[in-house]
């Protein structure tokens, strides 16, 4: 029995992990008002340039640096079209994700004839891989940043209100500039997290859909790094369990557990399950001149 | 057509085009990339599309359901709606036309030329309700919670991809297989119109659509009502529109084009349900198809058909020259990119007259 907790407590952060670092950097972007559902795409991103690194050096660090400045380079696409060009940030958002996929299947070919080769990954330490708690000091700072300190109060000054923070000498498109960035950022490591860190190779598609929980849990957990933090780790052990019991030969139907964090997102946003409510300003372009 | 109309039509062109030949510019890079020539690539691309008649017929076959889910798109979009959802309720559809396909049997004594008529169109129905219900949740929790659209069309995506492969593997699979069992011949759409491709009668259904929908919108009470809803939201409660039954409506028939163009597929080509891996992707291209169509029906179908041909191309693409079709995913995606950011095309005019102005 006690092996049995352990195994769901190891699986439900391993399954944790990735969610959170895209979460976290869903709130950044959201916070200072721009949507950012590139992040499935920027993940997919990340964790094919988190192989190459490693690939290319044989050092997983490398492929995580490598990760988190690709992810900043593709969100700072999101940034201009959004925030200098005042794109519809969901079309935006869905151009990105479609390059990712492109673009990874593209190169995945291009450099490795097909699927990637095993790299090297990140260990482990006290049985945990390094990304868990990678992630989870990550959410602290985050936490810290965003509600503690007079950089995280502009940021979400211009999200909920831009006319009120320019007013004040507050530059909404830079700050937004940063909110974008660091969300590329995040899931770039997110992305890292699956391919060199769950497993140690790049395969085809392999985020699939987990940026889009990411988004959930950032929804679910209220735009808060704890929030989102305990919001993916319930998603972990929904995850978590679908596996166990399987392996237990318990016959739950996998693919509710699998579906449990959407509909409980949609019940938050509803209403019935607490009340999200996103930053006034999201997904509304500034027009300084209006 | 006078000057002044024409002058705004071409204004309306101009960003698809330029989006177009950017897409263009960036696929030959990464052909270039790929060490291939691209004109050899574009020599199969163009080969695959309109070689001949079986092959252009095959161009319309992945032209078809396009038309429809960038109508759905467009519709949606003309409501002040991003329907994202597309792809989840195309699973749906799928799924219960598929049922609707192989459970209702015909009854004999009806003559085969209208059981062949009714049944696809019993299908059809199922898959358009099916389709509507689950976009209609979408539109339900907005109008009546202020939930973003997108957001739940996003979460709705995941879980009915989910869903579908319980209803399939649980319920619907055949023993021993991964699919639904085939569907009756009475429901089948006809396939054959070009001998040696497998162009079937939705062709004719997804443009006769596309007519309907321009009436709908441009010609009726209700779809004025969708379309003021669409541009002032404020205003047209103003003026006694209600504005929630609109939401719920326009997501409602969003989705039954949606839920047409995977019963189409279904009847037409498939003619079952099987293990989907994923999404079909028909929603995202048809994001691309409505923004360059410029959410009017017209464009939608030329879009569609562009997008149809990329389609193909990039399977003559690969199949000839060797170039990866993923090529063309990073073609639309580019695409898209400038459509949506058409700021950009205003900032570069603006610079240019403002360097005219300079130099005069």
């Amino acid at each position: 029995m006690i092996t049995i907790i352990a195994t769901v407590l190891a699986s439900t952060l391993r399954a944790a992990t990735p969610l959170l670092l895209v979460a976290l950097g869903g709130t950044f972007s959201e916070r200072s008002g721009v949507v950012n559902i590139a992040l499935e795409g920027i993940m997919l991103v990340g964790a094919w340039f988190a192989v190459y690194g490693s690939f290319l050096t044989g050092s997983p660090l490398i492929g995580l640096l490598m990760a988190a400045m690709a992810g900043a380079l593709i969100a700072s696409l999101h940034a201009v079209a959004s925030v200098k060009f005042h794109a519809d940030q969901t079309v935006s958002g869905t151009a990105i994700n479609l390059l990712a996929s492109g673009f990874t299947e593209f190169f995945m070919v291009k450099v490795w004839g097909g699927q990637s080769p095993s790299v090297k990954a990140f260990g482990s330490f006290l049985g945990l891989n390094w990304f868990i708690y990678i992630a989870f000091a990550l959410t602290i700072v985050s936490w810290y940043v965003l509600f503690y300190t007079p950089w995280g109060l502009r940021l979400r000054a211009v999200g909920e209100h831009p006319r009120a923070a320019e007013t004040v000498g507050v530059s909404v498109s830079k700050m937004r500039y940063w909110g974008v960035l660091l969300s590329g950022l995040l899931a770039g490591i997110g992305g890292a997290s699956l391919s060199i860190g769950l497993v140690s190779g790049f395969s085809s598609g392999m985020t699939a859909g987990r940026g889009f929980i990411g988004i959930a849990a950032m929804i679910f957990g209220k735009w808060n790094p704890l929030g989102a933090m305990a919001a993916c780790l319930l998603f972990g052990l929904a995850n978590a369990l679908g596996t166990v019991l399987q392996i237990q030969g318990i016959n739950v139907p996998y693919e509710f557990l699998v579906m449990a964090p959407y509909v409980v997102t949609m019940l938050a946003l509803a209403g019935v399950v607490g009340r999200s409510t996103a930053p006034a300003a999201s997904g509304v372009p500034y027009d300084k001149s209006h | 057509m006078d000057k002044n109309r024409l002058k705004s039509l071409l204004r309306e062109l101009t960003v698809p085009v330029l989006a177009i030949l950017a897409g263009f510019l960036v696929g030959t890079i990464f052909i270039i990339a790929a060490g291939k020539s691209p004109a050899q690539a574009y020599g199969y691309f163009f080969l695959y599309v309109f070689g001949d008649f079986a092959k252009f017929g095959e161009t319309l076959v992945s032209t078809t359901p396009l038309i429809l889910t960038g109508l759905s798109i467009a519709l949606a979009f003309r409501c002040g709606l991003f329907n994202i959802g597309v792809e989840g309720q195309y699973l749906i559809s799928q799924a219960a036309s598929a049922w609707a396909g192989f459970f209702f049997t015909m009854p004999a004594w009806l003559p085969p030329v209208v059981q062949g008529f009714v049944h696809p169109l019993l299908a059809m129905v199922v898959g358009m309700v099916a389709a509507g219900l689950y976009a209609g949740i979408v539109g339900i929790l907005k109008a009546y919670r202020g939930v973003h659209e997108v957001i739940n069309s996003i979460m709705l995506n995941w879980a009915g991809l989910y869903f579908t492969h319980w209803l399939l593997m649980t319920q619907m699979k055949e023993k021993g297989s991964s699919a639904t069992p085939r569907i009756q011949e009475t429901a089948d759409l006809v396939q054959g119109l070009i001998p040696g491709s497998r162009l079937h009668v939705g062709i004719f259904i997804a443009l006769f659509v596309a007519f309907l929908v321009w009436v709908f919108l441009w010609k009726t009470p209700a779809g004025y009502e969708i379309r003021a809803v669409g541009f002032a939201p404020g205003a047209a409660e103003y003026a006694g529109i209600n504005v929630k039954k609109n939401i719920i409506m326009a997501m409602v028939l969003s989705g039954a084009l949606t839920g047409l163009a995977a019963s189409i597929q279904t009847l037409g080509l498939a003619r079952k349900f099987y293990e989907p891996g994923g999404f079909a992707g028909f929603g995202f291209d048809g994001i691309a198809v409505a923004l360059v169509g410029r959410n009017h029906p017209v464009g939608v179908v030329l879009a569609a058909f562009l997008f149809g041909a990329l389609d193909r191309g990039g399977q003559g693409m690969q199949a000839g020259a060797d170039v990866p079709k993923t090529v063309m995913w990073v073609v639309q995606g580019v695409v898209i990119f400038f459509v949506a950011a058409e700021g950009l095309w205003k900032f570069l005019k603006n610079r240019r007259s403002k360097k005219e102005a300079k130099t005069a």
